[in-house]
C-alpha cells in the first residue's frame, strides 16, 4: 500500500522523532511511505481564529499537495480533523470542493490507519516497561475515543497505567489562544499538569504534538519530571525500530 | 469592554485563588456528579439527540408555535404580552404592578428577568423585590452578581455567606449550611406571607396546553406561583416546546445536566390562574415574552444558541471557565454559552469573548441539546476578524504566507533554530517577539537539530 505522510509542521519542526516512528511503523506494517515535501502546514491555526480565507487557501494547497494519495496518515488527530471535518466546510462551493472532499476521505490519523486500515492490534504490541501516564487529546476525539487510547495502553504492554483524573482535561492549548491568553491558557496547563504530576508516573503518552509543546514547557518551567511521547514513538522503540529514549 | 479592560480583568480573575478555589470545587463536583446521573440513564444520547431534534424543530417553526402557545396561555386565562426589548419588558411588567398597587415582589430564580434588569426597574417603580432562590437571595443582600447561570453563588465560600447574612438579617455569624438555609427559610416565609407579586421565568413553555414549567430544588418557584395574587413570568421566545409530551425528554436531561439529579425536587405546571373552586395560585396570571435580539439571532451566524435550555453544564465543564469565574465575562450569561449568546444579545462590546477558549469542546459534550459551542465560537471570531488588532491580522496572514512557500517555511525552521536562545540543554527560556507570550508562561524547545523534512532527504527516503 502507498502512504503519503502528513507530518504536520509542528511535528516537522519540534518533534522529528514522531514522524520518524510514523514512517518506520508504516513501513515495518508493510506500506510503502512518500513524503511530499511542499507539505506545510494544513491551516489549523487560522481556521481556529477565524481566519478562513487564509484557512482555505492553505488547505486547497494541501489537497493539490496529497491530490496523487490514496492513503494520507498523519500522527496528529487535530490536522487529521481539520482536513477531514473542517476541510470540505472551508471550501465548499470553491473549485476545490472535490479536491478537499477527497483529501477528507483518504486522510488517516496514523492510530486509526493502523487499526482500521491494516488491521494491526496495537495493544498487543506495545511494551511499556515504566509506570505511564497520558493525555487524552480534546482534538482526537474525531479519530478516537478515551477508551480507544486506554485500550490501546492497558492493553498486554501496559502493566502500570496510571489513570489521572480527569484523562480529557484540556492542556490549554488552543493554538493562538496560547499566546493571546497566555496567563489564562497557562492556568489551564498548571490544573492539567497537578493532574499528571498526582499519576506519579513520570511518562506521559501524548500524541498531539501541540498538546506536548505545552505540557513539556510547562512542566519544564515548573522544574516537573514528566517526559513525552507519542504512541507512535513507544509502538516504534518496542518493536525495535527505534532505539528506545530516555 | 475594550481588549485592553478584558486583558485586565482576566489578569485578576486568574489570580483570584480564593474564588478559582471555590469554583474549582464547585464545578468538578458537578461534573462528576452529572458524569455518574448520566451513567445512570439509558439511552443518554439518544435523548440528547431527541432534545436536540425539538429544540430544532421548534425554532424552525417558531412563529406557529409561539401563537399557539400564547391562544392556550389566552383560553386557561391568563393574559399574554410581547415585550421587543428589555426596556419593553420592565415597562410592561412595571405598568401592570403599578396599576393594581402591588408592593412586595416575591421572585423565584430567572435568568432571564436578569437579562433585563428586572429588579432595577421595580425597584424604581417604588416596589421591593425579594429573591427566592438561596443563592440569588444572598447575591441580593450582597449587592453582588450572580456568577453562574444555575449556581448564582459558586464564587463565593460559605465564610462569606455567612457573613452576609449575618449582617443582612442581624443574626448570629453561622457557617453551617443547615443554620444558614434555616435563617434564610424563616425570614422568606415572612415575605411569602405578605407578597403580592410573583415574578418567575419559565424552563419550559409548552405550546399544546400553554402551560409554564419549572424547575426548581427550593420549593420556592411553587410558592411564588401559588402565595401572590399576580403572578407574571417572563419567559424568552425560545422557550417553547411543541407538545406536553416532548417535557419529560427535557426533564431527564434539564437536572441530570445542571447538578446531577434525576429530576429537580420541585417540577412546577403552571396552566392559567386559579380557577373557582381552587384553594391556591393567582388571582392574575401575565405571560411577557420576550424577544430582546432572539429573532435576530435566529437569522444570525449561531442560531443553535438558543437551543440552550440554561442548564449550565457547559460552564461546569469549561475549563477556561473555571479559572476565571463567571464575573470575568462580565454578562449575566459567562460559560461557553454566554461567550457565543453575550455579543449576539448584546453587541460589539462582546465580541472578543468567543476567543477565550481553547476550544476543547468540553461543553459541547457536556450539553443536553447537543449545541456545538466550538464551531460557534469558530463563527463568530470569523465574524469579528476584521476587527482584530492590525498587528495581529498581519502576523497571521504573513504566516500564511510563509506556509504557501515551502522552501521558505524550511529556511524559517533553521532560523528559528539558529535565533532561539538557549539555556544549555536545547530550550529557550525567554524570547522577543511574537513568541515572548509562549515563554512568558512555559519554556520553549529549540527546534530539533534536523527537522522532519531534512531527516527525510538525509536518510529516511532511500526507500522511495
Amino acid at each position: 500500500m502507498d502512504v503519503a505522510l502528513f507530518v504536520t509542521c509542528l511535528t516537522d519542526t519540534f518533534y522529528p522523532r514522531v514522524g520518524r516512528a510514523t514512517t518506520l511503523l508504516l513501513r515495518h506494517f508493510g506500506c510503502r511511505v512518500h513524503f511530499p515535501p511542499e507539505q506545510t502546514c494544513c491551516g489549523q491555526p487560522a481556521f481556529n481564529s477565524g481566519f478562513h480565507r487564509e484557512a482555505a487557501c492553505l488547505l486547497r494547497r494541501m489537497a493539490d499537495v496529497f491530490r496523487r494519495y490514496e492513503h494520507v496518515v498523519t500522527p496528529s488527530a487535530s490536522c487529521a480533523t481539520l482536513v477531514r471535518r473542517h476541510g470540505p466546510e472551508l471550501l465548499e462551493g470553491t473549485p476545490a470542493a472535490a479536491a478537499a472532499r477527497s483529501l477528507a476521505a483518504n486522510t488517516r490519523e496514523i492510530l486509526t490507519f493502523l487499526r482500521d486500515e491494516l488491521h494491526v492490534d496495537i495493544s498487543g504490541l506495545l511494551r511499556l516497561d515504566e509506570p505511564v501516564t497520558f493525555h487524552y487529546p480534546c482534538h482526537a476525539r474525531d479519530a478516537y475515543t478515551l477508551d480507544d487510547l486506554l485500550g490501546w495502553l492497558v492493553g498486554s504492554g501496559g502493566r502500570d497505567v496510571r489513570v489521572p483524573r480527569h484523562p480529557d482535561l484540556c492542556c490549554g492549548f488552543g493554538g493562538v489562544f496560547a499566546v493571546e491568553y497566555p496567563e489564562l491558557s497557562a492556568a489551564l496547563l498548571h490544573d492539567k499538569l497537578d493532574e499528571l504530576v498526582a499519576t506519579g508516573a513520570e511518562l506521559v503518552v501524548c500524541n498531539e504534538a501541540a498538546c506536548t509543546l505545552q505540557m513539556a514547557g510547562g512542566a519544564r518551567r515548573r522544574g516537573l519530571k514528566l517526559r513525552f511521547k507519542h504512541l507512535a514513538e513507544c509502538l516504534a522503540e518496542s518493536l525495535g525500530l527505534l532505539e528506545p529514549q530516555a | 469592554m475594550s481588549r485592553h479592560s478584558l486583558r485586565a480583568r482576566l489578569a485578576r480573575a486568574v489570580a483570584d485563588d480564593r474564588v478559582l478555589q471555590a469554583v474549582h470545587l464547585a464545578t468538578w463536583r458537578k461534573v462528576e456528579a452529572r458524569a455518574a446521573s448520566f451513567a445512570q440513564l439509558p439511552h443518554a444520547e439518544e435523548l440528547r439527540r431527541r432534545a436536540a431534534q425539538i429544540r430544532r424543530h421548534t425554532l424552525e417553526n417558531l412563529p406557529r408555535y409561539l401563537e399557539q402557545f400564547a391562544a392556550r396561555v389566552q383560553a386557561a386565562g391568563g393574559q399574554v404580552h410581547v415585550a421587543c426589548g428589555a426596556a419593553a419588558a420592565c415597562r410592561i411588567i412595571c405598568d401592570l404592578a403599578v396599576r393594581r398597587g402591588l408592593k412586595l415582589a416575591v421572585k423565584s430564580k430567572s435568568m432571564t428577568t436578569e437579562e433585563v434588569h428586572l429588579n432595577a426597574a421595580l425597584e424604581a417603580a417604588g416596589l421591593r423585590v425579594v429573591e427566592t432562590d438561596l443563592g440569588e437571595f444572598i447575591v441580593q443582600i450582597d449587592h453582588d452578581r450572580p456568577s453562574h447561570i444555575i449556581t448564582p453563588i459558586i464564587h463565593k465560600d460559605r465564610r462569606q455567606v455567612g457573613t452576609a447574612l449575618a449582617r443582612a438579617l442581624g443574626c448570629r455569624y453561622t457557617e453551617d449550611p443547615a443554620e444558614l438555609t434555616r435563617l434564610v427559610r424563616q425570614h422568606l416565609r415572612d415575605v411569602f406571607r405578605r407578597c403580592d407579586l410573583g415574578i418567575t421565568g419559565a424552563n419550559f413553555g409548552i405550546a399544546e396546553t400553554g402551560t409554564l414549567c419549572l424547575v426548581t430544588n427550593e420549593g420556592n418557584g411553587r410558592m411564588t406561583v401559588t402565595r401572590p395574587r399576580v403572578h407574571v413570568a417572563l419567559l424568552g421566545i425560545e422557550k417553547i416546546i411543541p407538545r406536553l409530551i416532548d417535557l419529560p425528554v427535557f426533564l431527564k436531561l434539564l437536572a441530570r445536566s445542571s447538578t446531577g439529579q434525576p429530576m429537580g425536587s420541585y417540577t412546577t405546571l403552571v396552566t392559567g390562574p386559579r380557577r373557582p373552586g381552587e384553594h391556591d395560585g393567582p388571582d392574575e396570571l401575565h405571560v411577557v415574552l420576550l424577544d430582546n435580539g432572539r429573532s435576530r439571532i435566529l437569522s444570525g451566524p449561531a442560531p443553535e444558541v438558543l437551543h440552550c435550555v440554561r442548564c449550565g453544564a457547559c460552564l461546569n465543564a469549561c475549563p477556561v471557565y473555571r479559572n476565571i469565574g463567571g464575573h470575568a465575562y462580565e454578562s449575566v450569561y459567562p460559560g461557553p454559552i454566554g461567550s457565543v449568546l453575550s455579543p449576539l444579545l448584546y453587541g460589539p462590546q462582546y465580541e472578543e469573548l468567543p476567543r477565550l477558549s481553547s476550544l476543547c469542546g468540553a461543553c459541547a459534550s457536556a450539553c443536553p441539546v447537543q449545541i456545538d459551542l466550538p464551531a460557534l465560537l469558530v463563527r463568530l471570531r470569523a465574524r469579528s476578524r476584521e476587527r482584530q488588532p492590525l498587528g495581529k491580522r498581519l502576523l497571521l496572514s504573513g504566516w500564511a504566507w510563509l506556509m504557501r512557500h515551502p522552501r521558505l517555511y524550511a529556511l524559517s525552521q533553521k532560523l528559528l533554530r539558529e535565533l532561539l536562545p538557549d539555556d544549555g540543554a536545547g530550550w529557550a527560556r525567554q524570547v522577543v517577539g511574537p513568541l515572548a507570550n509562549w515563554t512568558s508562561q512555559r519554556d520553549l524547545p529549540r527546534p530539533a537539530p534536523g527537522s522532519f523534512r531534512e531527516l527525510w532527504k538525509q536518510e529516511l527516503s532511500d526507500e522511495t
